[in-house]
């Protein structure tokens, strides 16, 4: 009870700033009241509307009635929302509710003249569709899956399906760069763990340097030298190792991504690994060599294990970042290396659908779950130490 | 920059605050309108920056706090916010009526002051008998072999891949409207996506790869390219044709403190000869017809309305755009994946 008390500060300040906002967002991902709020009349109608043939004119009525009492913002809101189902809709719904605002019955023909299609029963199916105050269609849109008109869930056609291409891409680019961070890191937390003094100082700083470079200038920095003119090609070239008219592709492909990143996230994994290190007494190493055994079986049996708390520590923490990150790949990589937080980032800042990105962030996180989840059953997250 | 914004004023009325982009853009509008204008009229301007983002701007006429009068916007912010109602819509009688203005510039709430081009570009050092001159060229491998550079997004790209495949400027949303018009962009852009080397995404980029011969030619915003030509001695050429053409333009975000005084700033800068001012500092074309005649000689060639320029251009769509971005980028985005 006493160390409940001593963490509520903590607790509380971590459910408001962090939990809720974001248990909100992902709210989003499922939320679709815009309809329901903006046209009460139209959907109490619609709900007993057969949807084979077309409305009367109580519906149209309805309809006007709704447009009329919501305001721009709002009729903007459910032209949006509409867009998603059929893109165009969102013209054409803002063109009809400006011309019914001054419109006076019969409204069949106002709505008609508007648009001929609202003579046949498409646009009511649309408003149909977009009625239920929840919805998957967010969640299904980001696993490329849509519901049918019969409501059955398909698979939407290849030429649109991205989003799990997508998802694997960024789970696989996130694997290797932890794989390569740890095969360059380990050696140098183990180079850094045994030097004394001014040296460990030294290179503990180099590790730390790219902390305080920004990371847009550590990524152009790395188009400066990988390009096909930049500095390692030159170099190469003069060297004789390469034939100057056949550079090496090193960039705007997945290489490029890979040693960007990997530069960029090696603190992560160094820092974790090297401070499990320092509390290695060094004596053990000493007891098995003196109890015969050679150094390789003295590492692996000894050494390797006692420091693999930082290694899993580094390697999530290396992992977890990764699957954020998207400035990098957009400027290094090509085509085939965007990562899901790009799409998401597209969703929230350039065309504003939340649903979107708090689908493609739920589905993320549920992956990344599962993932910590498979690595607790496995590993053990008590055994993860940070030093 | 400093942000003053925040300071109160000493007299209502006779300050008011407009909310640019910053960067050498905001110094042609300094140069052009609000030095001149605070001189002559004694009204103080402050300034206030932003990056486009509507949720403050949103945010700041639903809470009534509105401490921007006037902000320079895009033409998708244009129409949401005339949508969505938080932007004033502008009364063209005090603006000499929305004839004055060409194409697209006068917006029901916002009215346009500049013209930028999305255009492609290439390096003259590279080509020894002769450049390319079309839109087509960009996509002609055979006449001009070498690696190319596109902007990662469908707007303007679907749109340049249409025309190069034969379709009229004024035709090309038509076509891009319908299903079939949207293979074919695509059946366009396969024909080179083994040539485009780098996909670009921020206009920094284009200048860049020219300059280090990663790329023959590229597409770009025109001012990127005029900047590298004039203050870093490139030896760059721009294509105009098929260009196409876009705006930024003044609005008001609704319920703004000082709005009659807001007003009469937006119609001091639609006077023909104070908007040919700003084409002095920086290569964008002026919106009024009139003031078109009014740019100087030497600088007349390098912007996008320039009438050799416009011969073949197209204005860019803000409501096509959005009402198929997302559609179109996820067609894109697949089509780049695959």
């Amino acid at each position: 009870m006493r160390a409940l008390l001593l963490v509520a500060p903590l607790m509380l300040f971590l459910v408001a700033i962090f939990i809720v906002p974001i248990g909100m967002l992902l709210t989003r991902s499922v939320d679709n009241r815009e309809v329901a709020r903006t046209l009460p009349n139209t959907v109490a109608m619609l709900s007993s509307w057969d949807g084979r043939t077309v409305p009367d004119e109580a519906i149209y009525a309805a309809l006007a009635t709704d447009l009329k009492a919501s305001s721009r913002e709002d009729v903007a809101e459910i032209a949006k929302r509409l867009n998603y189902y059929e893109a165009g809709t969102r013209s054409m719904l803002l063109k009809t509710a400006r011309t019914i605002r001054n419109a006076k019955s019969p409204y069949k023909d106002a709505f008609v003249a508007a648009d001929a299609q609202w003579e046949t029963p498409r646009y009511w199916h649309l408003l149909k569709r977009a009625m239920p105050e929840l919805t998957a269609f967010y969640l299904l849109a980001a696993l490329d899956m849509s519901r049918d008109e019969t409501g059955a869930i398909t698979t939407v056609t290849p030429e649109n399906a991205v989003h799990i291409d997508v998802l694997l891409r960024t789970f696989a680019v996130s694997a290797s760069v932890t794989l390569l961070c740890l095969l360059l890191g380990y050696p140098l937390a183990a180079l850094i763990a045994r030097s004394k003094g001014s040296t460990a100082n030294t290179l503990l700083i180099l590790v730390l340097l790219p902390f305080w470079t920004s990371l847009l200038v550590r990524t152009s920095a790395w188009v400066v030298l990988l390009q096909s003119r930049g500095v390692v090609n030159s170099a190469l070239a003069w060297l004789g190792v390469i034939d100057p008219s056949q550079p090496l592709e090193l960039i705007y492909n997945r290489i490029g991504v890979l040693i960007a990143m990997t530069h960029i996230l090696l603190p992560f994994m160094v820092l974790p690994i090297y401070s499990v290190m320092k509390s290695i007494p060094p004596v053990y190493l000493r007891a098995a060599s003196s109890l015969g055994a050679p150094p390789l079986s003295a590492f692996w049996r000894i050494y390797l294990p006692m420091s693999m708390p930082g290694v899993s520590a580094g390697g999530l923490l290396v992992f977890i970042l990764a699957l954020g990150y998207y400035i990098t790949p957009a400027l290094v990589g090509g085509p085939r290396d965007q990562m899901v937080s790009y799409y998401i980032a597209y969703y929230s800042n350039q065309v504003t659908n939340w649903g979107m990105a708090a689908a493609l962030s739920a589905i993320l996180l549920v992956a990344v779950l599962i993932l910590y989840a498979v690595y607790n059953r496995m590993v053990g997250i008590d055994r993860l130490r940070i030093g | 920059m400093l942000c003053l914004a925040m300071s109160a004023p000493a007299l209502a009325g006779d300050t008011i605050t407009v909310t640019s982009w910053g960067g050498a853009y905001t110094k042609s509008q300094e140069n052009a309108f609000f030095g001149p204008y605070s001189k002559e009229t004694g009204v103080k301007i402050l300034q206030d920056e932003w990056d486009g983002s509507t949720a403050k701007l949103k945010g700041m006429v639903e809470t009534s706090q509105v401490n921007w009068d006037v902000v320079d916007v895009e033409p998708g912010h244009a129409l949401q916010g005339c949508d969505e109602g938080w932007l004033e819509e502008i009364d063209y009688s005090k603006l000499g009526g929305k004839e004055a203005f060409i194409d697209g510039a006068a917006m029901d709430c916002a009215a346009a002051t500049i013209v930028f081009g999305t255009i492609y570009a290439y390096d003259a050092s590279k080509f020894s008998n002769g450049g390319p001159t079309t839109m087509a060229d960009l996509f002609d491998t055979k006449k001009f072999p070498g690696p190319r550079a596109l902007r990662k997004a469908p707007k303007t790209t679907l749109e340049f891949a249409l025309i190069a495949d034969g379709v009229a400027p004024a035709e090309v949303y038509d076509v891009l409207g319908s299903p079939e018009g949207v293979d074919r962009a695509f059946k366009k852009l396969d024909t080179i996506k083994k040539d485009v080397k780098v996909w670009w995404t921020a206009g920094a980029q284009p200048p860049q790869l020219l300059a280090d011969g990663e790329v023959l030619m590229t597409t770009a915003w025109n001012g990127r390219i005029y900047d590298a030509v004039k203050n870093s001695g490139k030896n760059f050429k721009i294509v105009w044709d098929g260009q196409g053409m876009d705006f930024n333009l003044w609005a008001q975000p609704k319920g703004s403190p000082h709005k009659e005084a807001a007003d009469k700033f937006i119609a001091y800068t639609m006077n023909p000869d104070v908007m040919a001012r700003q084409s002095q500092y920086i290569s964008y074309g002026p919106t009024l017809k009139a003031a078109i005649a009014k740019v100087p000689a030497d600088i007349l060639p390098d912007l996008p309305t320039a009438p050799e320029n416009t011969k073949n251009a197209f204005v860019v769509s803000a409501e096509f755009w959005a009402d198929h971005d997302e559609e179109l980028t996820e067609r894109f985005n697949k089509w780049l994946a695959q």
